[in-house]
């Protein structure tokens, strides 16, 4: 019964501090512009093949298949923590076993693959501490960032070890049979502890070690990159579905440029209760669309966007990752702020504060970023809407982007030739 | 197009010219040799000569939604008062733009990349390369971005390069993994920011290691881009950068 009441208490606090953070989370989600979803169907077979198929991933075969592994492991894994829950809410051992058969394959691939996520973060933790791979550094890479990286790391291992010492002792202890099957943990159990060891101590041990370090993993993940646990699948489940080629248009323009093109409403002044926007492009965190802010608590910081980026591979300042690194940053910074007020200026901004305008204009809009991404994070979109914002806001640009501009103007072609010449390929034809 | 229309006649496409087929020297060879594998099969079509405009795109890239938005409408009322829905063009950046950014201000159309078309007329059979004249030449394509990942055609100007029977090579990173040639996203119009690279450079020593002599591309300024960095590295007399279509003209003595 004390292991029952204590264990309530836990989850209790585990779900109130999850609770705070999220609803914290969501807030700021309501000072973000609209981005509307549909096709429902598409959405959900894209999730199943970008998110739990993993397909993205595996465009860097190698580590994607690792990673892969860890993934898969986690699902399995995570059905035998909600029965450790169960357990622990109601003071059963093993409250899922009358599921016959599927508690005996859960809980055979759960023992497997708890072996191999552990072996997966040694591979993960000796890259990152003894291998230099390029895409783990860059400005945005802060040291923060790299303890972030190493702190998830080990708390999964330690997961896992946890988790193999649950089976190790619960199969040791058991010589005469037990609910489920444990292929590597049977075999590796007598080995380990030889025969007539008392292993109640241990089991007790793993056992709440496992299940408290799920909690406080739980409520540490929203704060560090590993969010990306929680958000990733949703986050591809949003995708943006317009082929990467596409721009999102922009309606607050259309209206204004019809009132121009129209005679009759050209000098007109503005029809009453139809408010300008608010500002043409993004500046900041508040004219960020919900799903750009998604993308940025969704980022894992792996850099793949990065590390094949054409401008930051020939040494521009522009890095794909730093873009949702820095909104996700900004929002953290201004949000309370704007949550209070939402007319609260800092006197700093998005653009210009975190990303220079230099690092914008660096983009070519080849999408290879939005294409490597492999939860789908949108880069080029955003890029360009702060393009917008520059140009249209600003108007600052570079002065031979103004003179191209002008020639579209002036003479329907972004070179300075009149459209009569138009026709001078085909002569002599 | 307007000659067409006086007389009363509706051709079946549009060859939308752009800006680059209509101005840049290079680039006009390019229309050129199009324009002769389009009679030689004899379809149905017309330019807009000298009531082309820009599409906007450039402008949309750049930032400036406002002049885009004027031309996409000028462009729109064009193309409506001549009744045109079915669009061809030789460039990735208008293909895109008419394709997936038009229907947003009210252009549907049905648009076609020169490299699908002459896809298109190869397997129908109108066009029949002489498998001699590339028969010993290797040549390597270039994937231009908005027609690659923005548009997820990778296969078309390949098949079009197939059906010259030439030898062909990869870069190591091809379709969807191809690198930029540093042109996209009115980066054309602009000096690159500081670093210690040209895109354009990158990408050229990548095709020159496959050692093919031909870099075939199909998007003008991916051509202006890989040309220079040939020229930038001093191969121009070895190494010839030629778009499909020019490279389809050429299999047919055209």
């Amino acid at each position: 019964m004390t292991k029952q009441i204590i264990f309530t208490v836990a989850l209790l606090i585990t779900l109130g501090i999850f609770a705070f953070t999220i609803r914290r989370i969501y807030k700021f989600f309501t000072l973000t512009k609209p981005f509307s979803i549909s096709n429902w169907g598409k959405r959900v077979s894209l999730m199943m093949k970008v998110a739990i198929g993993q397909t993205k991933i595996f465009r860097f075969p190698v580590i994607g298949l690792v990673h892969a592994l860890v993934f898969w492991g986690f699902m399995v894994i995570t059905l035998g923590s909600i029965e450790m829950v169960i357990d622990g809410l109601s003071g059963l051992e093993r409250s899922m076993a009358f599921t016959g058969w599927f508690y005996d394959v859960v809980m055979a691939s759960g023992d497997i693959m708890a072996y191999v996520i552990m072996l997966s973060m040694l591979l993960f933790l000796g890259r990152r501490l003894f291998i230099s791979v390029r895409r783990f550094s860059g400005i945005e890479m802060q040291k923060k960032s790299k303890l972030d990286a190493l702190a998830a790391l080990g708390i999964i291992f330690m997961l896992m070890v946890s988790l193999a010492g649950i089976n190790l002792t619960y199969v040791q202890m058991h010589p005469g049979g037990y609910e489920g099957v444990y292929p590597l943990s049977a075999a590796l159990a007598p080995v380990l502890f030889g025969q007539g060891r008392d292993l109640f101590v241990l089991h007790e041990v793993s056992w709440w070690l496992h299940i408290l370090l799920i909690f406080a993993f739980a409520n540490i993940l929203p704060y560090s990159k590993h969010f990306h646990v929680f958000t990733s699948v949703p986050n591809v489940l949003l995708s943006r579905l317009e082929p990467l080629g596409q721009l999102p248009n922009m309606e607050s323009v259309a209206n204004e440029v019809r009132m121009m093109m129209n005679p009759e409403t050209a000098f007109a002044p503005t029809p009453e209760g139809q408010a300008a926007p608010a500002r043409f492009g993004v500046k900041d965190v508040e004219d960020v669309t919900w799903k750009n802010y998604l993308d940025s608590l969704a980022c894992t910081e792996c850099g793949r966007c990065t590390s094949v980026c054409p401008a930051n591979i020939t040494g521009k300042k522009l890095s794909p990752r730093k873009i949702f690194v820095d909104l996700r940053a900004r929002m953290k910074e201004k949000g309370p702020g704007l949550l209070k007020d939402l007319s609260f200026d800092d006197g700093k901004s998005l653009v210009r504060g975190f990303i220079s305008a230099e690092e914008l204009w660096a983009c070519t809009t080849c999408n290879a970023c939005a294409q490597e991404c492999p939860i789908n994070i949108n880069h080029p979109t955003l890029i360009i809407d702060m393009r917008r914002y520059l140009v249209m806001e600003e108007a600052t640009m570079p002065p031979s982007i103004a003179s191209m501009l002008q020639n579209i103007q002036n003479n329907g072609a972004p070179w300075q030739y009149p459209a009569e010449d138009r026709m001078k390929w085909a002569e002599g034809l | 197009m307007s000659d067409l229309a006086a007389l009363g006649e509706t051709p079946e496409y549009l060859f939308w010219v752009g800006c680059a087929g209509a101005f840049d020297e290079r680039y006009q060879k390019v229309t050129r040799a199009f324009v002769r594998l389009l009679h030689h099969a004899g379809v149905s079509y017309a330019v807009l000569g000298t009531e082309e405009t820009c599409t906007g795109d450039p402008a949309r890239r750049a930032g400036d939604e406002m002049t885009f938005q004027m031309q996409a409408l000028t462009v729109i009322e064009t193309l409506k008062a001549y009744n045109v829905k079915k669009i061809i063009t030789c460039c990735p950046h208008c293909f895109n733009i008419f394709k997936n950014e038009y229907p947003d201000l009210g252009g549907q159309y049905e648009v076609t990349h020169h490299s699908q078309f002459l896809r298109m007329l190869v397997e129908e059979g109108r066009i029949k390369a002489d498998p001699a004249v590339f028969s010993d030449k290797t040549i390597v394509f270039h994937d231009p971005c908005y027609l690659g990942r923005g548009n997820g055609e990778y296969e078309s100007p390949r098949a079009v390069i197939a059906a010259l029977r030439a030898l062909t090579a990869e870069m190591p990173r091809n379709r969807s993994k191809a690198l930029c040639c540093g042109a996209g996203g009115a980066q054309m119009f602009k000096e690159a920011e500081p670093g210690n690279k040209e895109v354009n450079t990158e990408r050229t020593e990548e095709a020159l290691a496959t050692g093919a002599r031909i870099v075939a591309t199909a998007c003008p300024f991916c051509m202006t881009m890989l040309s220079d960095g040939i020229k930038f590295k001093d191969k121009q007399e070895e190494v010839k950068n030629y778009d499909i279509a020019e490279l389809l003209a050429m299999s047919l003595g055209l």
